[in-house]
């Protein structure tokens, strides 16, 4: 029987095979940021072990950092205390570190790909959850905790069971009007914030192969949403395209001799998946969120569920929660619902590609008077890069200020946070509770759908702007 | 790691579905740079009006007096979203030392394995007897056995661990000690495999 391309990266970095119990996997690219590796650091340090391949290690500061005034110490003491000890760590263990400052400093999963670190064939991970983005360039990359993120300091491996593997299909072209956020939006939609638990999902098709690298990072980045370990895509033409010439990526011979092993990534004709879904690229819309949790989503025209539709009592009970939570009601419609708050960036959609696009919505026009922005670039060379295409001169004339790199609202850590009540037409990644800060209310959408909300003040379908 | 082999206990019933890492420990008290005290922040804007520790919210479990025990129950895909392990930190801080439910999300399990809380999957039937019976019903989790039984009505349930993870944790050992046995045969991998 053939095998997945899954199966051909895994089966290369088992270590050894537990019986009943885990694999040890090896770990070729770790990724660390200040939340989530103190605790890994203290934790070697009090058993006496070394790092072991400080070389496999890259380092940022993204989570709790400032989108203003980044030259300036950083004023929440915590935080700073936070960041300075990353720095601290690094210099100690010998991790290179791109910090606040550094020309090449943002959020850890936009920075891998831009540098050319993050490479086919890879197992890549990194205490962040979304760490699964890297995976749009045929890499195994996912999430872990912290006593894991210490592991791969210990020993460069994890320990990890093989997970069931599922395969996501996309077929034909997409609607005017939709990019891929819509696409892994409806996905989870469709099969619910844990719908893929237990599995890594692989994403096939026309509709995938048509997307640009960043567009494919965009729906590797949400699998984690549907609960997935990860989410991969197979490298093709458009892949290497995108890495020829990035800062780390192989150079010359070197070069030609990974494409050569690159090109035998893919999943073979008679492989089997656990589970496998197609999904008619056609029948996605612009693709919008009502609830507490990514799997809420619904068509930007569509009608929120009723409570009737409900039959089980604990679903029930959830979904009035998320209503209240919202301050929406069963059965209504979104459209045309001002909203307060517009966020464009996080891991999700903070490239330079997100960039053009919203570009091309508010160029000559002017941001809504009630509309209050966080426009935060992904990483520096992003921001360089606005500049360099003169988007900053189009920002600047729709009124709407860009921030410096960072995570930024998406997670309600640092200084950037929505206030309780308010609506925010958000291209993160999660709409929990209080993600965006306390009460927070998120609304996750395409750039193109907050382009849209930028301008007209409220809930908007970009059909009618494009039109 | 503390090693857990048998508990009796009552139980927490926390009847929510998809409860998320954010609601287990809010982003903003992430800045520790130590694994103490996330306990008194557990679920923090579920269990507090105004982030006022204060105002105790009454309609919220951790804040009823007929509830008590090292034991959590909770609705389907408990611990879902972010890779936090402060989420494991601060169940196990706040005195938890077994989470129930239908469904865990898969870095949270490891993430409490990794930290010595138990969490234990039991069929959606089962949670449903569990949070039938009274506040003042104890629940008996038995490690070895991989049984959870409702001792009020001696309904029990058999529960999956990989044998790895089980001696990890009646033992107290954790993964870190393991991996730092092989060290040899991990060098012996990175020579071979050389790219």
């Amino acid at each position: 029987m053939g095998k997945t391309i899954f199966d051909k990266i895994w089966d290369k970095h088992e270590v050894k095979i537990i019986e009943d119990g885990p694999s040890v996997v090896y770990i070729d690219k770790h990724l660390i940021h200040e939340v989530t590796s103190p605790q890994a650091f203290s934790g070697i340090e009090k058993r006496g072990v070394p790092l072991f391949r400080p070389a496999q290690i890259v380092a940022t500061a993204d989570h709790n950092v400032p989108t203003l005034h980044q030259e300036l110490p950083i004023k929440d003491a915590l935080s700073k205390f936070q960041v300075d000890t990353l720095i601290e760590n690094c210099k100690k263990h010998g991790v290179e570190l791109y910090g606040l400052g550094h020309q090449y400093q943002g959020i850890v999963h936009v920075i891998g790909p831009e540098l050319g670190i993050t490479q086919p064939g890879m197992t890549i991970v990194c205490g962040d959850s979304h760490t699964s983005t890297h995976g749009a360039f045929g890499a195994i990359a996912f999430g872990i905790g912290t006593s894991e993120v210490e592991m791969v300091f210990a020993a460069q491996c994890i320990m990890q069971s093989k997970p069931k593997l599922m395969r996501i299909n996309i077929d034909g072209a997409l609607k005017n009007g939709v990019v891929s956020k819509d696409i892994i939006l409806y996905i989870i939609a469709q099969i619910s914030a844990s719908g893929a638990t237990g599995y890594f999902v692989e994403y096939a098709g026309s509709a995938i192969r048509a997307l640009s690298m960043e567009a494919r990072m965009t729906i590797c980045n949400m699998s984690i949403e549907m609960g997935a370990r990860g989410g991969m895509i197979a490298p093709d033409q458009t892949t290497y395209d995108y890495m020829q010439g990035r800062m780390f990526a192989p150079k010359g011979a070197a070069w030609e001799e990974k494409l050569a092993a690159w090109k035998q990534l893919y999943t073979d004709a008679d492989a089997k998946f656990d589970m496998e879904i197609n999904i008619v690229a056609e029948d996605i819309d612009p693709m919008i969120t009502y609830g507490t949790n990514p799997g809420m989503g619904l068509s930007i025209q569509g009608q929120l569920p009723t409570i009737e539709s409900f039959t089980d009592t604990t679903e029930k009970q959830n979904y009035e929660k998320a209503l209240k939570y919202m301050g929406l009601t069963a059965g209504q419609t979104l459209i045309g619902m001002p909203v307060q708050n517009v966020f464009i960036g996080s891991c999700t959609n903070s490239r330079i590609e997100d960039f053009r696009l919203v570009a091309s919505i508010i160029k000559g026009k002017q941001k809504h008077a009630g509309i209050k922005t966080l426009i935060v670039p992904g990483s520096q060379e992003v921001a360089k890069q606005i500049k360099a295409e003169g988007l900053d001169k189009i920002f600047a004339a729709a009124g709407v200020e860009i921030r410096q790199a960072g995570c930024s609202a998406c997670l309600g850590m640092n200084e950037d946070k929505i206030p309780a009540g308010e609506y925010c037409i958000s291209t993160s990644n999660r709409n929990f509770e209080g993600r965006q800060g306390a009460g927070a209310r998120t609304l996750l959408a395409s750039p193109l759908t907050a382009a849209a909300a930028l301008l007209t003040g409220k809930i908007t379908d970009i059909r009618e702007i494009l039109n | 790691m503390q090693s857990l082999q048998k508990i009796t206990s009552r139980f927490i019933p926390l009847r929510i579905e998809n409860v998320d890492t954010d609601q287990i420990i809010p982003a903003r008290f992430l800045k520790a740079t130590t694994k103490d005290g996330f306990g008194k922040n557990l679920f923090r804007d579920w269990r507090y009006e105004n982030d006022n520790e204060a105002q105790p919210k009454a309609d919220f479990v951790l804040n009823q007096k007929q509830y008590a025990g090292e034991i959590l129950v909770a609705a389907k895909n408990f611990g879902c979203g972010s890779s936090r392990e402060h989420a494991a930190w601060s169940i196990q801080d706040y005195g938890f030392k077994v989470v129930v439910s239908s469904f865990f999300a898969d870095i949270f399990k490891n993430n409490a394995l990794n930290n010595g809380v138990l969490p234990v999957t039991v069929t959606d039937a089962f949670l449903q007897q569990i949070f039938a019976v009274g506040a003042k019903d104890t629940l008996t989790v038995d490690l070895e056995k991989q049984t959870i039984t409702i001792d009020a009505t001696g309904a029990s349930e058999k529960f999956d661990i990989n044998s790895y993870k089980k001696t990890c944790l009646l033992n107290g050992y954790d993964d870190i000690d393991y991996l730092l046995s092989m060290k040899a045969e991990i060098e012996a991998y990175e020579k071979a495999n050389q790219s």
